[in-house]
C-alpha cells in the first residue's frame, strides 16, 4: 500500500491541511443560490409573526385593544404581555443578570420596542394586522444622555427595580445605576499619578454602533404538541446555549428541544442573544398549534436588536518624561440603553475591557466601569470583538497617541519604548490578565520597514510646512494602531454564560473506507469552518480534507459547545478538534502496530498513515487502519473509529497586530482620502491564510464604517434617527479603501496547534488606526481628541473649531 | 384582497401565479416560485441581495411589485449555473478569488456582476467597484470580490487572468 512513487510533497498537497489555501467547500452551495438560511425554511400551515412596536421611548401603556386586528382577514392570534404572563414569559433573563421585558409589560422603554405580536397566515395579513392593533400611550419624560442618568432629578426608568440597592454585580448607587465594576489596584495608581513626571486625561467616546449582517435576525418555532417537542430553526450564533436557556426558561425538557441554525448570513454578535422574536414564535407555536416564523426587518434590526460600544471613557496616562509609562486610570461610563442585555461572560460586567492596558507594559493600573440604563434599545453586543475589546483598545491607542504628543515623541516609538518584552511572556498584566506569548516589537518593527514609516512622517512634516504657508489646504495624518487582543472565552475557571461553563466540542467519526463526518460545537455564520476544520483534522490524522465533512448548528447530532463569537472558534473548538483527532490517531497507532506486528512505540507517523521506524516499506495509510477499524480490529479491541473532545481551555489566547492608515484631508470640506493601510496581524499558527486574509479585509471594512461615520444616533427626545441603511453608513465598493495585509507567526504555546483567532483582530486594531489618523492629522494645529466618527462634516467641523476653515 | 394573475419568464421557464397586487417581486419568487436564492436583507434598495436581472437590467426584487414584472423575462442566480451545471465563470470566480463568506450577498452580487459584464466586458478596477456599488458586503469586503469580477471577465473574454500586485 506503500506508493513511493508520489513524493512527499505530492502526499501533503493531497490533503490539504494546515496552511493551505484551500478553497472554501461552502461556496459551492453559495454561489448558486443553494444556501439554506432560516427565511429559507417552510413548513406546512407555517403561520408568520410581526411586532407591534412604541413610537414612544418611554411612555405608560394605558391599553391595548386587539378586536379589529382579530378582524383582519388572516389574522390568527394577538399576543400581549398580559398573554405571556399566563405562561410565565412575559420577561426573560438577560445574558447579563438583568431582565427584559419580551412584551412591554405597563410601559415601554425604548423606541421601537415590541408591544404585541401579531400572528397571521402570511407576513402581509401580519402587517395589516399590526395597523389595526390599537395602543393607547401617556408619554414620559425621556432620558438620553447616559451622562445624566444619574442625576437627582433623572426619570425612573426601570420600576420593576424600584427600591433594589443590590444589582447582580454589586451595588446600584442610583435608580438608573446597573453596577460598579473595578479592577486593579487604586491606591498604587493613585500614587502612580501624584509621582508621574507627565499625565494626560482625556474623555474619549466609543460611540453606539450596530453591527448589522445582512441577514437579520430570525426563526422558525414548530411544537409538537402530541410528542410534546419544540423544534426552532434560527440565525443562532450558539444553538446550544439556546437549548439550554429555553429548557430552562419554558419549562420544556430538554432532550425535547430541537434547535437548528442552518446557514447565517453573518452574525458579528448580533445573534448570539435571545431576542423577544423567539420567544413570541415559540409561544404563538404552541398557541396555535402551528409553525411560526418571525423575521425582523432591517429598520427592526438596528433600532431594536443589540447596538455596540457606547462607552465613555476618561482615560489618564501617567508617564516619565523619557515616555515611559507608569500607570493607567480609566473610567468608564457605560450606557447599556433599557435593560442590561450585554452579551457578557457572567462575570465580567463589562466584558475583557480590564484588557485596557494593551500591548503596554504598565506597572500598575486601576479600572471603574459604571452601567447606567437610558431610553435606547438593550443588549450591547461583542460586535466584531471578544466583548468590550475594541473598546479598550481604542481607550488605550489613542491615549497612547494623545501622550505621545503631549511628550513630543512620534507614536511608533512611545509604543516599542513601552511593549511587553518578548523575554516577559506569559505576561502578567495589572488588570489581571496572563498573555500568552508574543513579539510586540519584531511585529512594529516590520509595519514601520514595509510601509517606510520614516519617510512617510518626513512627507508629513513637509505637507504641514506647506499648510503653514498656505500652500495646500490638505493635511496629512498618520495612524498608528498596535493591539493586543484576547480570545478564545473560555476557561471554565473563569467564563460561563448564565452558568454555562465556556468549553467547547468535537466529535469526528471516520468510516470504514476512510471518509468521514466532525461535528462541531462552534457555529459558522461566514467564517468557512467546513472547510477549516477539515484541514486541522487533515494534518493531524492524514485523512484528506476533502473527504472529511463538518457539519455545525444541529444540537441533536453536535455535540454541547458554546457556539461562535468572540473569536473563540479556533482558540477553543479548534483545540478540540485537534483533541479529538489525536484521540483517533492514537487508536490508530494501536491498529496499525498490530496489523505491522510492532510495538506501538516502533512506529512514526507520516503524513498519512503510520511507517515503522527505519523500515520505510513497512507502512499503513490511515484509510487502510480505517477499514481494519471496523473489519479486523485488534482481539479484544471495540470496533470502529471516532473519537469526542470537550476542551476546556487553560488560557485565552492573545492575537496581537501592527497597523498603519495614511489620510489626507480636505479641511475645507472634510473630505478625507485613506491613501494607504496596512494590517500586520500576528495569530499564531495559520490554518487556511486565504481565509484569514479575507476576514482581515472584511474586519477592516467594519473598522473603516464604524470610524469613519458609522453612528447609532437618538435625537434629544429619543428618536433613533438612523434607523435605516439610508441613514447609517455602510460603505460600499467604492469608499472602501485598498487593504495591504501582511503577518507575523508567534503560535499560542497552550493551544494543541498553537493557533490564536484573528475574525475580530481586523476591527479591533483598525478602528484606532482610523482615528488616530485623523487626530494625527489634526494635531499640529492643536488639537488632542476628536470623537469618531469622523465623517466628512465632523472633519470640517473640526478643521473650523481650530480656527483653519 | 383581490389577486392578480401574473405571468413571467424565470430562467428560461414560464410561470405564473396569483398575487395580491402589493405583492413584492421578491417574495413572488421567494414564496411562489420557491427561488430562495434571491435574499431579502433591507427592503429599502440598499443593501443589494435581492438583485435579479430583470430584461437585462438589474432590478432590486425588494420595492418592485410582482404585478410590474408581467410579461418580463428575469434571471435569477439559480439560472447562473452552465448548461451541464457547472460553475459559471463568475460564480467560479467568487470561489476561486474568496469573494464571499457568509454568502448571503452572494447572489445579488453575482446578479449584479452578470450584468456589469454584459454592459462592459472589459471593465477597471474603478468602474466594477462603482458597478458593484449598490450591492453591500458585510464579512469580507470588496476586495476580493472586485478580484472575483475581473476573473470572471478575463475567463468570458478568453483572457489569461493576472491578479494585480498588492
Amino acid at each position: 500500500m506503500n506508493d513511493m512513487t508520489i513524493t512527499r510533497a505530492e502526499r501533503e498537497a493531497k490533503l490539504e491541511g494546515m496552511g493551505c489555501k484551500r478553497k472554501r467547500v461552502e461556496d459551492i452551495r453559495f454561489t448558486q443560490g443553494k444556501g439554506n438560511y432560516v427565511d429559507d425554511v417552510k413548513l406546512p400551515g407555517m403561520l408568520h409573526g410581526d411586532f407591534v412596536r412604541s413610537q414612544y421611548p418611554h411612555a405608560r401603556i394605558k391599553s391595548i385593544n386587539k378586536d379589529k386586528a382579530l378582524k383582519v382577514p388572516g389574522v390568527l392570534a394577538v399576543l400581549t404581555a398580559e398573554d405571556l404572563k399566563g405562561v410565565n414569559l412575559a420577561w426573560m433573563p438577560t445574558l447579563a443578570g438583568d431582565v427584559q421585558m419580551v412584551l412591554a409589560d405597563g410601559k415601554v422603554l425604548f423606541q421601537n420596542q415590541e408591544v404585541a405580536f401579531v400572528v397571521a397566515t402570511d407576513r402581509y395579513a401580519a402587517d395589516d394586522g399590526i395597523n389595526a392593533v390599537e395602543v393607547e400611550y401617556e408619554a414620559l419624560p425621556v432620558l438620553v444622555d447616559p451622562f445624566h442618568s444619574m442625576d437627582a432629578d433623572a426619570p425612573v426608568l426601570r420600576e420593576d427595580l424600584a427600591g433594589k440597592t443590590e444589582g447582580a454585580h454589586g451595588l446600584r448607587k442610583h435608580h438608573n445605576h446597573i453596577f460598579e465594576w473595578t479592577v486593579g489596584d487604586k491606591d498604587l495608581t493613585d500614587a502612580a499619578f501624584r509621582k508621574a513626571e507627565v499625565s494626560i486625561k482625556e474623555m474619549i467616546s466609543y460611540h453606539r454602533t450596530h453591527p448589522s449582517p445582512l441577514e437579520t435576525c430570525q426563526c422558525v418555532c414548530s411544537f409538537d404538541k402530541i410528542k410534546g417537542e419544540l423544534t426552532i430553526w434560527g440565525t443562532f450564533q450558539a444553538p446550544h446555549v439556546i437549548r439550554t436557556v429555553v429548557a430552562l426558561i419554558a419549562k420544556i425538557p430538554e432532550h425535547k428541544i430541537h434547535v437548528i441554525a442552518p446557514d447565517i448570513g453573518g452574525g458579528f454578535g448580533n445573534k448570539v442573544g435571545a431576542y423577544p422574536g423567539y420567544i413570541c414564535a415559540a409561544v404563538a407555536s404552541i398557541v396555535t398549534g402551528r409553525p411560526v416564523k418571525w423575521v425582523e426587518d432591517r429598520i427592526e434590526n438596528l433600532t431594536s436588536t443589540s447596538f455596540a460600544r457606547d462607552y465613555h471613557m476618561t482615560t489618564e496616562i501617567a508617564a516619565t518624561r523619557e515616555g515611559k509609562v507608569t500607570g493607567l486610570r480609566v473610567h468608564v461610563l457605560a450606557d447599556h440603553g433599557a435593560f442590561d442585555a450585554c452579551a457578557d461572560p457572567s462575570k465580567w460586567p463589562a466584558g475583557f475591557f480590564n484588557i485596557v492596558t494593551g500591548s503596554y507594559d504598565f506597572p500598575t493600573a486601576h479600572l471603574a466601569v459604571d452601567g447606567v440604563y437610558t431610553n435606547k434599545a438593550p443588549g450591547g453586543v461583542a460586535y466584531r470583538c471578544s466583548f468590550r475589546v475594541t473598546e479598550a483598545a481604542y481607550c488605550i491607542e489613542r491615549a497612547m497617541d494623545i501622550l505621545a504628543q503631549k511628550l513630543g515623541m512620534d507614536p511608533a516609538e512611545l509604543r516599542l519604548k513601552n511593549f511587553v518584552r518578548p523575554e516577559q511572556f506569559p505576561y502578567h498584566s495589572a488588570l489581571g490578565w496572563e498573555y500568552d506569548s508574543g513579539d510586540y516589537h519584531t511585529a512594529m518593527k516590520k509595519m514601520m520597514e514595509t510601509v517606510d514609516y520614516a519617510s512617510l512622517r518626513r512627507e508629513q512634516a513637509e505637507k504641514r510646512e506647506a499648510f503653514k504657508r498656505g500652500e495646500t489646504r490638505e493635511i496629512m495624518g498618520l495612524g498608528v494602531s498596535f493591539f493586543t487582543e484576547i480570545v478564545g472565552a473560555g476557561p471554565s475557571k473563569n467564563c460561563d454564560i448564565l452558568g454555562i461553563a465556556m468549553f467547547d466540542s468535537c466529535e469526528i467519526r471516520l468510516h470504514p473506507t476512510g471518509a468521514g463526518i466532525a461535528r462541531v460545537g462552534s457555529k459558522s455564520q461566514g467564517q468557512g469552518h467546513e472547510t477549516t476544520w477539515a484541514q486541522i483534522i487533515a494534518t493531524e490524522i492524514g485523512i484528506p480534507a476533502d473527504d472529511i465533512m463538518v457539519e455545525e448548528g444541529n444540537t441533536d447530532t453536535a455535540p454541547y459547545g458554546l457556539g461562535t463569537y468572540g473569536s473563540r472558534s479556533t482558540p477553543v473548538a479548534g483545540a478540540a478538534i485537534a483533541m479529538a483527532a489525536r484521540k483517533i490517531k492514537a487508536k490508530a497507532q494501536m491498529i496499525a502496530a498490530y496489523k505491522l506486528e510492532v510495538h506501538e512505540d516502533d512506529l512514526e507517523f507520516d503524513i498519512d498513515g503510520f511507517r515503522v521506524k527505519g523500515l520505510p516499506e513497512r507502512y499503513l495509510s490511515m484509510k487502510d487502519i480505517c477499514w481494519a477499524a471496523y473489519n479486523s480490529p485488534p482481539p479484544g479491541m471495540e470496533p470502529g473509529l471516532e473519537a469526542v473532545s470537550y476542551y476546556d481551555p487553560p488560557n485565552m489566547t492573545y492575537p496581537f497586530g501592527a497597523y498603519l492608515c495614511v489620510m489626507d484631508i480636505d479641511v475645507d470640506t472634510g473630505v478625507y482620502k485613506v491613501r494607504r493601510f496596512y494590517a500586520l496581524d500576528d495569530c499564531g499558527t495559520r490554518i487556511n491564510p486565504m481565509i484569514i486574509e479575507g476576514q482581515v479585509h472584511g474586519g477592516l471594512t467594519e473598522a473603516f464604517a464604524i470610524a469613519m461615520g458609522q453612528e447609532i444616533r437618538y435625537d434629544d427626545a429619543g428618536n433613533v434617527v438612523t434607523g435605516s441603511f439610508m441613514d447609517f453608513f455602510m460603505p460600499t465598493a467604492v469608499e472602501t479603501p485598498h487593504w495591504e495585509t501582511d503577518f507575523t507567526v508567534t503560535p499560542s504555546p497552550h493551544h494543541p496547534i498553537g493557533a490564536k483567532g484573528v475574525g475580530e483582530s481586523p476591527n479591533v486594531g483598525g478602528v484606532p488606526a482610523f482615528s488616530n489618523a485623523v487626530n494625527d492629522a489634526f494635531s499640529f494645529l492643536g488639537s488632542t481628541h476628536i470623537q469618531m466618527p469622523h465623517d466628512f462634516w465632523r472633519n470640517w467641523q473640526a478643521a473650523k473649531s481650530l480656527g483653519v476653515v | 384582497m383581490t389577486k392578480t394573475h401574473v405571468t413571467m419568464t424565470v430562467n428560461g421557464t414560464q410561470v405564473e401565479g396569483l398575487v395580491e397586487p402589493r405583492t413584492l417581486l421578491v417574495h413572488f419568487l421567494r414564496e411562489n416560485l420557491q427561488l430562495t436564492g434571491t435574499h431579502i436583507g433591507c427592503e429599502t434598495t440598499h443593501c443589494g441581495v435581492c438583485t435579479i436581472d430583470i430584461d437585462g437590467m438589474s432590478a432590486k426584487s425588494c420595492t418592485m411589485f410582482a404585478v410590474q414584472a408581467e410579461g418580463s423575462e428575469i434571471t435569477t442566480v439559480e439560472g447562473m449555473a452552465n448548461a451541464d451545471g457547472t460553475l459559471s465563470a463568475l460564480q467560479e470566480g467568487f470561489r476561486q478569488m474568496h469573494g464571499l463568506q457568509c454568502g448571503f450577498c452572494t447572489p445579488g452580487m453575482i446578479m449584479r456582476a452578470h450584468r456589469l459584464l454584459k454592459e462592459n466586458p472589459h471593465p477597471t478596477e474603478e468602474e466594477i467597484r462603482f458597478g458593484i456599488a449598490g450591492n453591500l458586503c458585510r464579512c469580507t469586503g470588496y476586495q476580493n470580490i472586485v478580484k472575483a469580477i475581473q476573473y470572471a471577465a478575463a475567463k468570458i473574454n478568453g483572457e489569461e487572468f493576472k491578479e494585480a500586485a498588492e
